[in-house]
């Protein structure tokens, strides 16, 4: 098993790089620094990291006003509390103008864990995806995650990041570079493709070699830019593997799967299943535990991929 | 109005400043007066040519706009991005027609084309769009967002060492918004002393008397209470509002605040008070009559 790797803390580490580097980039929280790993660059430039209170919609509205005035703000709250809580004012004073703010969130998808319902996001990359003008990111480990915040910060417009709570394992090494848009190929094969986002991309190179011991091979594609996505990777993959199967942290509404989904019945209409949180919301538990009873562990991804490959 | 030193060493500033003339209108009362009757003019012919838009709370605030464009603000026409200029965010984005008035009046583009309000492809959208109209701050509309979006334009004008000063107008009703009173008490808590919210208390909202839909008061007690200095006007009142803008500016170490007590529909008899005409614009007739009364 690979090294486990906090992608909050990466998170946080990068953004004290960036800060040295870049006397425009600020840094906007709602009371939760300590968890979101903003508190690296609180502790580093306090005058340009303002702690808004538990009060999301301010702190948007203060971003959109930073950025309007050439400022780059990294603004930090859980997935849950942004775009949920701010849903509108991220669409008004972010996204319809087109503002320079990066939206970086933690604790998505349901490996927050304990803290049960009202702290587990998962709707959060429908609701944000289904904004004009956004970037979205979901790194697969910590790695990852560190050059996508650099990637944002390179570029003009709005970002939102889904990070994890928990350690995840490394899926690449040091030499990886992250590029917009582009999907990864984790893994060759050609009897099904799995796309994967967040913590599930460790998840489907599990699955795909547990299923090469059946004798299935299987590819595992991650795509990190979940917007714009990488239309060109999933057709090749769909006209050459012939099945698709997603898996994200996230309901089966709206996510990854949605996307994948509509790009193939535009482009490529293969068989296709999905691995997402069913039309329910989850309880509390341990990350294990939650991800077993919601059907995001290896064990269904490979029944996934049977199942693709029987309607073939 | 005299241009202020640049003690600015900020790279996004300095190759602009030289570049347009600095709008410094130092209108009198007397010519102010002549300006609020065409904005109000140029309101009544916008929203009766296109049919619909929010004249009353337009012609509330007419007075508050005309003094900060032709008195207050250090702004380029020419330039509307220079970024020294004094910032007027309009929170209550449905005075788009007051705004999209004013803008013209000042030369930020043709009077013409004032006519050409929410149809289709033009740069007057219903309620504010940055991106399309020169001289717009904020894409507005979604009430309660332009108290935190002010924040951080004064924020970063404090971070940049600018001098600017930030402007923002609030409705009375838009402080039903929870968001306005987030901002309320970041805006104290940042001490952001370069920034003025303007509260243009018409007391009427869409449904009636604000104190009969979601009464505010104790009002001033509130500001007072979430830390801001507090100034209340009568709003229609040149004198008045360009002395609480005065006096503002030596307000340090918080924020401040104009209650500006105003008339929903100011200056056309039959939409004085009137919330009918909030959301609703003159027939032909109306029109006539109106600028009739505004000549």
């Amino acid at each position: 098993m690979a090294e486990e790797v906090s992608v909050r803390e990466a998170y946080g580490k990068t953004l004290v790089e960036l800060g040295k580097e870049n006397q425009d980039i600020v840094v906007l929280d709602a009371d939760l620094s300590r968890s979101t790993m903003t508190q690296f660059f609180a502790g580093e430039f306090p005058e340009r990291f303002f702690d808004c209170g538990i009060a999301e919609q301010n702190m948007v509205g203060i971003a959109a006003g930073l950025a309007a005035s050439g400022k780059m703000p990294f603004a930090s709250t859980f997935a849950v509390f942004a775009p949920g809580r701010c849903f509108d004012q991220i669409r008004m004073s972010i996204a319809q103008p087109g503002l320079n703010v990066k939206l970086v969130t933690t604790h998505g998808g349901i490996s927050v864990g304990e803290d049960g319902t009202s702290h587990q996001s998962i709707e959060d990359l429908s609701l944000i995806c289904s904004l004009p003008g956004f970037t979205v990111i979901v790194p697969a480990d910590a790695i990852e995650t560190a050059q996508a915040v650099k990637v944002a910060a390179a570029s003009y417009g709005p970002v939102y990041i889904r990070l994890c709570r928990p350690k995840i394992p490394l899926v690449y090494n040091q030499g990886y570079r992250f590029i917009l848009g582009k999907a990864v190929t984790m893994r060759q094969g050609k009897d099904a493709t799995v796309i994967a986002i967040g913590l599930m991309v460790s998840v489907a190179l599990e699955a795909a070699e547990d299923l090469k011991r059946e004798g299935i091979d299987c590819r595992v594609l991650n795509m990190p830019t979940l917007k714009p996505v990488d239309e060109a990777a999933i057709i090749k993959a769909a006209s050459e593997t012939g099945a698709i199967v997603t898996a994200e942290e996230h309901l089966e509404h709206g996510g990854l799967g949605s996307i994948v989904a509509r790009v193939l019945a535009k482009h490529q209409p293969v068989p296709m299943e999905f691995v997402a949180i069913k039309d329910t919301y989850a309880k509390s538990g341990k990350a294990a535990e939650l991800l077993q009873r919601y059907g995001l562990t290896a064990k269904y991804i490979k029944q996934a991929v049977h199942a693709v490959i029987k309607r073939m | 109005m005299p241009l202020p030193e640049s003690s600015d060493s900020s790279p996004i500033t300095s190759a602009q400043n030289t570049k347009a003339e600095v709008f410094s209108s130092s209108a009198s009362v007397t010519e102010m007066e002549a300006i609020a009757k065409r904005l109000r003019r140029h309101i009544i012919s916008m929203t009766g040519k296109a049919g619909s838009g929010h004249p009353g709370g337009s012609l509330s605030a007419v007075e508050i706009v005309t003094a900060l464009y032709f008195r207050l603000l250090r702004h380029k026409p020419s330039d509307p991005g220079w970024s020294d200029r004094d910032r007027f965010i309009l929170s209550k984005g449905h005075a788009a027609p007051l705004l999209y008035a004013t803008l013209a009046e000042c030369g930020y583009f043709p009077v013409d084309e004032l006519l050409t309000l929410r149809q289709l492809d033009s740069r007057l959208q219903g309620h504010t769009d940055r991106t399309v109209t020169p001289g717009v701050e904020m894409s507005a509309g979604a009430l309660g967002q332009g108290l935190s979006f002010a924040i951080g334009v004064a924020l970063a004008g404090r971070l940049n060492s600018q001098p600017y000063r930030v402007y923002v107008l609030l409705g009375d009703g838009e402080c039903d918004e929870g968001q306005v009173w987030e901002a309320a008490m970041a805006a104290a808590h940042f001490k952001v002393d370069n920034l003025v919210a303007i509260v243009d208390n018409n007391g009427q909202q869409i449904d009636g008397w604000n104190r009969d839909v979601m009464n505010l008061e104790p009002f001033n007690k509130k500001w007072q209470a979430f830390g801001w200095h507090v100034i209340e006007v009568d709003g229609h009142a040149f004198t008045q509002l360009i002395d609480a803008f005065e006096q503002a500016k030596s307000v340090r170490g918080k924020p401040t605040v104009v209650i500006a007590h105003t008339i929903k529909g100011k200056g056309v008899s039959f939409m004085e008070n009137n919330p009918d005409f909030h959301g609703k614009a003159p027939n032909a007739a109306e029109v006539e009559i109106a600028l009739k009364e505004l000549e």
